[in-house]
């Protein structure tokens, strides 16, 4: 049993959303974040984000395979999942989940062919037997490869992107309006928690990135771009700025306010979230990456190369703990506290082996990874070298140093 | 308060209202729906015989009045609810709170929700007044937990109470985070949500709620909206009651009377 200070309404003392819950956000988060990416180059003509293009778009197909996982996970009654998408409510916030997903789920899939058409046909015909029939089949029955039809895959792609990117904003920012839109909850009901959630979700979409280019380039023995490297930072540093702003704004308005709701939120902060939001969530995941960003941004220059990497790299993974701790302190402490605005609970703690518990946390946050593999193995994430980089602004060929080297 | 109007319809099949409009004559189509097991299940099993007047929920509007100056804290009502719909352990469709209250400090529990009684309790403040208040689902008008539902197993029937279809339900809990007043829970037992639905298989023909039944203070009156001489409806009409956080404009059902700032 949870112990209770204060008194919380007989039935508030139970977490209902629990680990899933939290993962829900976090890997959704990552769709969105690593799609924010794809389209800084496809879309916006980032040039420093070539090297990264494929695989951020690649990354955001593989988590967001996954991202309806946890909460199938999550339900009482995970057989009647499917009622959310045959028989919807429109009044609820959930509702939508089904439309926003599957139509996004299709806006990736198209890109992600277009990205690889020409690829899987040269595959096509460079193989035979079981091999050749299989990326016949995705080429979906279109050969052509002329110079063309490689320019109408571009602009695809651009035209993909520039409906994707709004998708993929919608599509978190609609989990943050899930909590957001929850008046009974004075730490969820904000205009601003779509915002938050998604700032937050372009951090961690880009320092997983980070994160996946440098380790893949180290183990294919690739040449890690700096000027990558540093514009990843550079766009980190902006997003975990507006993203801690905007955190801090809604605990400082409530503050200052000294609204009916602080009376209750101040001691869930320092009491129950202590650990997890002051600690975790303010000073090790957003101020020390604050300042190893700060020194990359500012001092970029003078660094040396291994230098760059490791600070990027050291602040990448505090900000995956960061948006985790984020991610944890709204969804379960929004539970710590009763409706009763009297009472908190006691820590919610998950259990390593239960449906809903740590090890399938593990496991849910391992897998996109395991189906990353598996498109890698299929549709190479690094574009061969020597083949058609795809550039999104058409007119100038791919510039020979932005191009991985083999 | 009084009894149900006199005319009132022995049992009928109404713990589903959404199939309450089925035609009367169609007797045999629903005694095939009843023997599928669910609807028969829930309304104790006399659908099938039954061919009675049909129950109108069109004819009624149920609301929920709450005397807290009468309340002695006995526990009765949240017994009879645990009696009366198998609540699981440690959950509650009903319960009552204490208030312990100065001008400088106040204080509140709910042991076990009040299903024991109050045990005498000392306070380190000297308490000027003290109370009960119990609580229950409010059924309210504009309902957060039936916006929020994704699949609309939760809905409000037409004489207005708020209900779920534990068959619809996918267990998902949103309705639970969105009720402000901590009414609903997610039971181990079914694994979907459930709440207090007034004893909407004993209202349909013609009973109280089992809290209303038993309470010995007559602290919980339940009445119909629709009725001009009802004495709930001529309380609430006429006196001055509140209902709980009136500010989120849920716009409950259940009203109080005699309740203090310090209850939300
Ligand atoms: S009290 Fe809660 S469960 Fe009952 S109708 Fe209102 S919002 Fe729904
Ligand atoms: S728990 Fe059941 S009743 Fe509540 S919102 Fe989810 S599906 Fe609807």
């Amino acid at each position: 049993m949870p112990e209770i200070t204060g008194y919380a309404f007989p039935n508030d003392i139970h977490v209902h959303w629990s680990l899933m819950i939290v993962m829900y956000p976090y890997i959704t988060g990552f769709v969105a974040g690593s799609f924010i990416v794809t389209a800084l180059y496809h879309l916006f003509g980032k040039n420093e984000f070539q090297p990264v293009a494929r695989l951020s778009l690649a990354a955001s197909f593989c988590f967001l395979l996954v991202a309806g996982l946890p909460l199938q996970l999550h339900l009482g009654h995970p057989e009647r999942g499917l009622f959310v998408m045959i028989t919807p409510n429109f009044t609820s916030a959930m509702a939508g989940f089904g439309i926003l997903y599957s139509f996004y789920l299709m806006i990736v899939m198209l890109e992600v062919w277009f990205v690889w058409r020409g690829e899987i046909i040269q595959t096509a015909r460079r193989s035979r037997g079981l091999k050749r029939a299989f990326y016949a089949a995705l080429a979906l029955g279109t050969y052509d490869t002329s110079p063309q039809a490689l320019e109408i895959d571009h602009r695809a792609v651009k035209v993909l992107s520039a409906i994707g990117l709004p998708s993929a904003c919608m599509l978190h920012g609609y989990v943050g309006f899930i909590f957001g839109g929850i008046k009974a909850n004075p730490w969820w009901s904000t205009p601003l928690m779509p915002v938050i959630f998604l700032c937050s979700a372009a951090v961690s979409g880009i320092a997983l990135l980070i994160l996946v280019y440098q380790v893949t380039a180290k183990l294919g023995r690739r040449v890690i771009q700096a000027d990558t490297v540093s514009a990843m930072a550079r766009w980190l540093w902006f997003f975990l700025i507006i993203t801690v702003t905007l955190e801090l704004l809604e605990i400082i308005m409530l503050a200052y306010e000294n609204s009916e709701e602080w009376h209750i939120i101040s001691p869930l902060l320092t009491t129950r979230l202590q650990f997890s939001f002051i600690s975790m969530q303010m000073i090790i995941g957003s101020l020390i990456p604050f300042i190893l960003l700060f020194i990359v941004t500012v001092m970029n220059r003078y660094l040396h190369e291994k230098v760059r990497n490791t600070l990027t790299v050291m602040a990448s993974l505090l900000l995956l703990l960061q948006v985790f701790s984020m991610r944890w302190n709204v969804v379960i402490g929004g539970q710590l506290l009763s409706k009763s605005f009297r009472g908190l609970r006691s820590a919610y703690e998950p259990h390593l082996f239960e449906r809903e518990g740590i090890l399938v946390a593990i496991v849910l946050f391992v897998l996109p990874f395991v189906i990353l593999y598996v498109f890698d193995r299929l549709l190479p994430i690094e574009a061969p070298p020597g083949a058609h980089a795809p550039d999104p602004h058409g007119d100038a060929p791919p510039a020979a140093g932005v191009s991985p080297a083999a | 308060m009084d009894e149900m109007p006199k005319g009132n319809p022995p049992p009928e099949p109404a713990a589903q209202p959404a199939q309450a409009e089925v035609s009367r004559r169609d007797f045999l189509a629903r005694a095939l729906r009843a023997s599928g097991g669910a609807f028969a299940l829930l309304a104790g099993g006399g659908a099938i015989a039954s061919d009675g007047e049909r129950y109108d929920w069109e004819a009624h509007r149920w609301a929920y009045l709450i005397d807290t100056e009468k309340c002695i804290g006995c526990g009765s009502c949240v017994r009879a609810c645990k009696a009366e719909n198998g609540v699981p352990d440690g959950y509650f469709r009903t319960w009552v709170e204490r208030y312990l209250i100065s001008p400088e400090a106040s204080h509140v529990d709910s042991p076990n929700g009040g299903m024991d009684g109050f045990p005498p309790l000392q306070t380190a403040f000297e308490p000027t007044k003290s109370f009960f208040v119990p609580k229950l689902c409010n059924h309210c008008k504009e309902t957060p937990c039936v916006q929020v539902c994704p699949v609309g197993a939760s809905y409000r029937t037409k004489d207005g109470v708020v209900l779920v279809d534990g068959k619809r339900c996918i267990g998902c809990g949103y309705c639970v985070q969105a009720c402000p007043y901590g009414s609903r829970f997610i039971s181990p037992e079914t694994h979907t949500a459930e709440k207090c639905t007034w004893c909407y298989h004993r209202i349909t023909k013609g009973l109280k709620p089992a809290c209303v039944e038993v309470c010995p203070t007559a602290t919980r009156q339940f009445g119909d909206m629709k009725r001009e001489d009802d004495p709930v409806r001529l309380a609430i009409a006429h006196g001055r009651v509140v209902v709980l956080q009136a500010n989120l404009l849920t716009e409950p059902q259940a009203y109080y009377l005699g309740i203090d700032m310090e209850v939300r």
